[in-house]
C-alpha cells in the first residue's frame, strides 16, 4: 500500500512538474509568435477601451444631438484638426440616423461585443464540458444517446441554428447571445469527450481510482484539468466566431436592440444609407473585424504554442 | 468501390430523416399564429379555423407529421402560407438562384485559395506568404454583410462611369428579360408536368441557360450581377482555403518522398504539383466540404444585401413570417444538400488517396 501511494504522489509530482512545465512552454511559445502577440495587443486594446469607455468616449451613446445649431442626421465625420469650423462640435466619426455621436457608439460597442464573446462560449463551454465528460466518462448506450444528439444539432449550419432559436425565444440580446451558446455546446461535448476517452484509460487515473477515489473527483479533479489546453484554444476561437455571428444576429435585427450600441445593430440600421453616409457602415465594421481577429490570432497562437511538434516545424 | 458509394449513401438516409422529424418540430414550436401573420387584419376566429382546416393545423400533431412525411416523399411540400404558392414552385425559383451564388463563391474560393496556399507554403516566410495569411487572417474575421455592402459602395459609387462599375443589386438589369432554354427550342411543354418541373428549375440557372440559348447580352448581365454577391461570399472560404492549403502543403513538403522527389532531379514544378500537392489535398478537400454547407448561411446575408431572391433570403422570411412549410421545405433541403455535400466528401478521398482503405 506504502508503495502504492509512492507510485501516486511521485506520479501526481510529475504531473504537476508536467503541466506547469506545459504552461511556461506555452507561454513562452506565445511570445515568439508574431501573430499572438499582435492578437494579444489588440485585445488588451479593446480590454481597456471596454474598461475605460464612460473616461474615452467623448459623449453619452444614447444622447442625441436633434436641435444643435447646424446638426443634421448622418453628419458627416466632423474633426477640428483636418479643417472642421471649430463653431461645430467636434464628432470624429460623424452622428448616426438619430443624430447620435458615432464615436461614442463605438467605444461602448467594445464592452457589449466582449461581453458577448465572453459570456456565450463561457456558457457554452460550462454546458459543453459538463455534457462531454459524462457522455465520455459513462460510456455506453447513454454516451451513444448524447453524442447522437449533439450530431443532429451539428448537422444544421449554426447561424441558421440560431435563427431558429431566435424565433422560438424572441427577438433581443440575451436570446441571442443563448442561442449562440446553445449551438456552441455540441463543439465543446465533443472535443472534451474525445479527450476524457482517451485520458480515463490512462495510467494516473487507474490508480487514484484503486486509492478509492469517487466518480466526480476521478472526472472533475484527475481527469477534466488536463483537457483544458485543447478547451482553451477552442474557446478562444469560438469566441471570434461567436462576436461575429452576433454581430450578424443583430444585423438582421434579431439581436440587441435599439438604442443599444451594439456593432451589428448600427451596421445593420444604416446599410441602406451606405450609399450617402459610407462612415456609419465603415467604422462598426472595421471595429467588429479588428476584434474577431483579435481573438483569431490570439487563437491560432496558443494552438501553435501547445503543439510542441508544431513549434518545432515553425523554428525548422 | 461502388458498394461503399452505396453504403455511404445508405447511411445518409437516418439522418436525412432525424432532420426532417426535427425539423417538422422546430416550425411547430416557434410561437406566433402562422393565421394571424397570414391574414393580419382579416383574422377573425371563423377565418382562422377554416384556415387551420386547409392548411391541415387543427389535426393532432403525430397526423400532421405522418401526412407531412408521406407528402415529401411524393413531392408535395405544401402551399407557402404566405406566398400562397405550393413551396415545391418556390423552391424551384429560389433553389437555383443559391445554387449559382453559392458555386460562383466557391469556385472563386477554390481557384484562389488553393494557388495562395501552395505559393505561401513554397514561399514560405517570403512576402507574399506573409501577405497571403494577413490577408486570409482578416478574411475570415470579417463580416460578410459588411464587406458586401462596402463592395457595393466602391464599386457601385465610387467608380460609377468608370469601366469597373457594377451593379449593387439585383439579379439581372429591370428589362432584361432571359427566354427559357425549352421556349427558345421551340419545345412545348404541357405546364404541370414532371418534365416541365425539371425544365423550369434547370431554366432559373440564369447563367447556364443563357450558355446554352447564346443569350450573350443576358449572360454578361447575370455575370456583372453575380460578381459581388459571389466575391463577398466566398472571401471565408477563400480564407481558410488557403491556410489549410498552406498547412497541409508545409506538412507535405517536409516528408522524405519529397526529398527523394528533389534528389532524383525531378523538376520542380512537378515534385510541387504531383508529388506535394496531391497529398496535400486531403484536408483541403475536407475543408472545401465543410465550407460549402456553411455556405448556405452566408447566403442568408448576401442574398439580402444584394437583393438575391435565393433561398436564404426565403427561408429567413420565412422564419420569421412563420411560414411552417416553407421552413420545413427550405430546411430539409439545405440539410439534405450538407449531408449529400458530406458523402461527396468521403467519397472523393478513395479518389484523391487511394490507399485509403474502404471499409
Amino acid at each position: 500500500m506504502t508503495t502504492g501511494t509512492g507510485v501516486i504522489r511521485s506520479d501526481t509530482a510529475t504531473q504537476v512538474v508536467r503541466s506547469r512545465s506545459l504552461a511556461a512552454l506555452t507561454l513562452r511559445n506565445l511570445f515568439r509568435q508574431r501573430n499572438a502577440i499582435i492578437g494579444m495587443i489588440l485585445l488588451l486594446l479593446l480590454v481597456l477601451i471596454a474598461i475605460f469607455a464612460p473616461v474615452l468616449a467623448p459623449f453619452d451613446p444614447i444622447i442625441n444631438f436633434i436641435g444643435e445649431e447646424g446638426v443634421v442626421d448622418r453628419q458627416a465625420p466632423c474633426i477640428h484638426l483636418l479643417g472642421c469650423p471649430v463653431t461645430q462640435t467636434e464628432h470624429i466619426m460623424g452622428l448616426d440616423g438619430n443624430f447620435r455621436d458615432e464615436f461614442s457608439r463605438l467605444i461602448y460597442g467594445t464592452r457589449i461585443s466582449l461581453y458577448i464573446g465572453f459570456t456565450t462560449i463561457g456558457i457554452a463551454v460550462i454546458v459543453g464540458a459538463f455534457i462531454g465528460a459524462v457522455s465520455g466518462y459513462l460510456g455506453g448506450w447513454a454516451d451513444n444517446i448524447i453524442m447522437r444528439f449533439m450530431d443532429v444539432i451539428l448537422a444544421f449550419p449554426s447561424f441558421l441554428l440560431a435563427i431558429f432559436i431566435i424565433t422560438i425565444l424572441g427577438r433581443g440580446l440575451q436570446n441571442a447571445l443563448l442561442a449562440i451558446a446553445v449551438v456552441n455546446v455540441p463543439v465543446f461535448a465533443r472535443l472534451v469527450r474525445a479527450s476524457v476517452l482517451s485520458l480515463k484509460e490512462q495510467e494516473f487515473v487507474s490508480a487514484t481510482r484503486a486509492l478509492g477515489a469517487s466518480h466526480l473527483r476521478l472526472l472533475f479533479v484527475r481527469i477534466l484539468p488536463n483537457a483544458l489546453p485543447t478547451l482553451i484554444v477552442q474557446a478562444t476561437l469560438s469566441i471570434a466566431s461567436a462576436i461575429l455571428e452576433a454581430a450578424a444576429l443583430s444585423f438582421l435585427g434579431l439581436g440587441a436592440q435599439e438604442p443599444t450600441p451594439e456593432w451589428g445593430t448600427m451596421l445593420g440600421r444604416e446599410r441602406n444609407q451606405v450609399f450617402t453616409a459610407p462612415h456609419l457602415v465603415f467604422f462598426p465594421g472595421i471595429a467588429i473585424m479588428i476584434t474577431v481577429l483579435s481573438f483569431n490570432l490570439l487563437g491560432d497562437g496558443l494552438r501553435d504554442a501547445m503543439d510542441p511538434r508544431l513549434g518545432q516545424t515553425s523554428k525548422a | 468501390m461502388s458498394q461503399y458509394i452505396i453504403r455511404r449513401i445508405l447511411l445518409a438516409i437516418p439522418v436525412v430523416l432525424g432532420i426532417m422529424v426535427v425539423t417538422f418540430i422546430i416550425a411547430r414550436v416557434i410561437p406566433g399564429d402562422p393565421c394571424r401573420s397570414a391574414l393580419a387584419e382579416h383574422a377573425t376566429e371563423a377565418a382562422c379555423a377554416a384556415f387551420a382546416e386547409r392548411f391541415g393545423l387543427d389535426k393532432p400533431i403525430l397526423v400532421q407529421l405522418g401526412i407531412y412525411m408521406g407528402d415529401v416523399f411524393t413531392g408535395d411540400f405544401g402551399n407557402s402560407i404566405r406566398f400562397r404558392i405550393p413551396v415545391s414552385q418556390l423552391l424551384i425559383e429560389r433553389l437555383p438562384v443559391t445554387l449559382e451564388l453559392g458555386t460562383a463563391a466557391m469556385i472563386i474560393a477554390v481557384l484562389i485559395g488553393v494557388p495562395a496556399g501552395v505559393i505561401s507554403a513554397v514561399r514560405r516566410n517570403s512576402s507574399v506568404d506573409v501577405a497571403t495569411m494577413i490577408g486570409a487572417n482578416v478574411g475570415v474575421s470579417m463580416p460578410v454583410y459588411w464587406l458586401g455592402l462596402m463592395l457595393a459602395f466602391v464599386f457601385a459609387i465610387l467608380l460609377k462611369d468608370t469601366p469597373f462599375w457594377l451593379p449593387p443589386s439585383g439579379r439581372l438589369t429591370a428589362g432584361v428579360l432571359p427566354t427559357p432554354f425549352y421556349q427558345a427550342w421551340g419545345l412545348h411543354l404541357v405546364s404541370g408536368t414532371l418534365l416541365y418541373t425539371i425544365f423550369d428549375f434547370i431554366s432559373n440557372f440564369a447563367l447556364f441557360n443563357a450558355i446554352i440559348t447564346f443569350q450573350w447580352k443576358v449572360l454578361g448581365d447575370a455575370i456583372v450581377h453575380l460578381i459581388l454577391p459571389a466575391v463577398a461570399l466566398s472571401t471565408i472560404p477563400l480564407s481558410i482555403i488557403a491556410r489549410i492549403t498552406r498547412s497541409s502543403m508545409l506538412d507535405v513538403l517536409g516528408r522524405e518522398y519529397v526529398r527523394a522527389a528533389r534528389a532524383k532531379g525531378v523538376l520542380e514544378s512537378k515534385v510541387i504539383l504531383k508529388h506535394a500537392l496531391r497529398n496535400a489535398l486531403l484536408p483541403v478537400v475536407t475543408v472545401i466540404g465543410l465550407q460549402t454547407g456553411t455556405l448556405f448561411a452566408g447566403a442568408v446575408l448576401t442574398e439580402s444585401i444584394f437583393g438575391f431572391s435565393g433561398v436564404g433570403r426565403a427561408l429567413f422570411d420565412a422564419i420569421t413570417g412563420r411560414d411552417y412549410y416553407v421552413i420545413q421545405a427550405f430546411t430539409i433541403v439545405i440539410a439534405i444538400g450538407y449531408v449529400f455535400i458530406n458523402a461527396v466528401v468521403d467519397i472523393s478521398y478513395a479518389f484523391i488517396d487511394p490507399r485509403i482503405k474502404l471499409r
